[in-house]
């Protein structure tokens, strides 16, 4: 990435977020997530057991499939947010712009992410727990909150004012995401003092070899591809900058030229009256 | 330090008994809020009753909505806050100031929507004590969380519907904790009111440190 002196000076401005690497990685992605598809519907089984007692087919047949999306969604979704408050200490520590777009990134990542959660969550739960929505689970009513305040904190970044002023104001919402969603946990378990959800899985040791696989691939895949978006979503931030900073280099230098106009015309007026005596 | 609060806290809140918002505008809001809950649950007195705890709180954070955005755009117009810039007196102080007159308002709109609650929905209450230290506790809370982002959205024309965006999700733990800890004092809830009333003051002694903290960060750019 060229920087705005560089850009002024040479007139040449990136046109694009992509470079060699982030394309590789980009191809890259492309194919693991033909493999996911794959494993996630073809290779794996669904989740179906015979009850010992009734001789009757239990488990989560299909629906266990969910699990490859909700999990690595759920995984990226609290790996963005505490990437956003790493950033938004590091802007108030620094006033540094680089932690500022990265933590703006990575909180529209986070929420895309959350949002992502806890739809296919419900979808899972509507077979499984019989209802779309508990108002009791703590993890249901965190990954909610946490939602709205990542909303909240996208808000603040489009406020008014100069870029740092913004900086700032969104780098102390971007602490307190943190913050609050500690509180929100704690008070909300507290409430409801009870989970439907379930615990953790891997443990599991009736989980089969390849499904476990395609579990801890897709988790894999849902970071690699959070840390391409990031690296994407970096880089229209900093260009959006460039144009910003841009755009006000080039008004001035407009203002000065005019300016210029302006006192060879007077200064003819004042010297250059030959024609005119 | 503890003058200079007084000092800010008095300032806002002489703006207010001269102009009379929060009594006038805010308070009727509040009580509006109570009527249209009575109505839309068709003035059911046992519905109501049970209910009573988590209606009360959300009239009490909605009208805390306006009643922020009344002590932010004191500092709005005219160039107010660079005089309380210019002033020298510490941003934890402003922001302490501010908090404490807000705080003041709304404790006043609370008591007399408990006064509407107790009348018009027929609460029954078994312990004044709890229900008042709640009460309290859970205003200074609001308070200090709504001063904190008010003066974050100091200065924007969007502050009006950015400010319920990013406040009602952090007052969701204070609603949540508030009609638990009513919940007993009514005797609708079987919970344990005074734990609650415990993590509604750390709520509070939380917000109030946080707040003072980030302030200088905001005044800086105001």
């Amino acid at each position: 990435m060229t920087t705005t002196q560089e850009a002024v000076e040479t007139g040449r401005f990136d046109t694009a977020t992509g470079s060699r690497t982030t394309r590789m990685l980009g191809w890259a992605l492309s194919i693991g997530l033909i493999v996911l598809l794959w494993l996630a519907f073809i290779a794996t089984d669904p989740d179906i057991r015979i009850d010992a007692a009734s001789g009757d087919e239990i488990g989560q047949f299909d629906a266990v499939r969910l699990i490859y999306v909700h999990v690595p969604m759920a995984i990226v979704a609290y790996t963005a947010f505490t990437v956003t408050a790493i950033g938004s200490v590091m802007v108030l520590l620094r006033r540094s712009v680089w932690w500022d777009l990265v933590a703006g990134a990575s909180a529209e990542i986070g929420a895309v992410a959350s949002a992502l959660t806890l739809i296919t969550g419900s979808i899972w739960g509507r077979p499984i727990w019989n209802t779309y929505w508990r108002w009791d689970d703590v993890r249901l009513m965190t990954t909610l909150v946490l939602f709205m305040l990542a909303l909240g904190y996208l808000a603040v970044r489009r406020l008014e004012g100069s870029a740092e002023s913004r900086a700032r104001r969104a780098a102390i919402v971007g602490i307190l995401l943190v913050i609050n969603s500690i509180i929100v946990n704690r008070s909300v378990e507290w409430w409801a003092s009870q989970t439907l959800h379930q615990q953790s899985t891997i443990t599991d040791a009736a989980i089969e070899d390849l499904t476990l696989f395609t579990f801890m691939y897709a988790i894999v895949f849902g970071l690699a591809g959070y840390v391409w978006l990031l690296i994407k979503g970096f880089r229209v931030a900093w260009l959006e900058r460039q144009n910003e900073r841009f755009g006000l280099v080039e008004a001035l230098e407009q203002r000065r030229a005019e300016a210029e106009r302006t006192d060879a015309v007077n200064a003819a007026v004042d010297t250059g009256t030959g024609d005119q005596s | 330090m503890l003058s200079d609060v007084l000092l800010i806290a008095g300032k806002d809140l002489r703006v207010e008994l001269r102009s009379r918002i929060a009594l006038n505008q805010v308070v009727p809001f509040a009580l509006l809020v109570l009527v249209l809950f009575g109505v839309a649950l068709d003035a059911d007195s046992s519905t109501l009753a049970t209910f009573t705890p988590g209606l009360y709180w959300v009239a009490v954070v909605l009208a805390a909505l306006l009643a922020v955005h009344r002590s932010v755009s004191l500092e709005d117009g005219d160039g107010a806050d660079e005089g309380l810039l210019m002033s020298g007196l510490h941003p934890a102080s402003v922001f302490l100031g501010k908090a404490v007159a807000l705080i003041a308002e709304l404790l006043l709109l609370a008591l007399v929507l408990l006064g509407g609650v107790l009348i018009l929905y027929g609460a029954p209450v078994d312990d004044v004590t709890l229900l008042l230290l709640t009460t309290v506790a859970a205003v200074i809370g609001v308070g200090a969380a709504g001063t904190l982002y008010g003066a974050l959205l100091s200065g924007q024309r969007a502050r009006e519907t950015i400010l319920p965006i990013l406040l009602l999700p952090v007052l969701a733990p204070v609603v949540i904790g508030a009609s638990r800890a009513f919940g007993d004092a009514m005797g609708s809830v079987a919970t344990d009111g005074w734990s609650w009333l415990l993590s509604l003051t750390g709520f509070a002694m939380l917000y109030l440190a946080v707040g003072s903290v980030a302030h200088g960060a905001l005044m800086e750019e105001a």
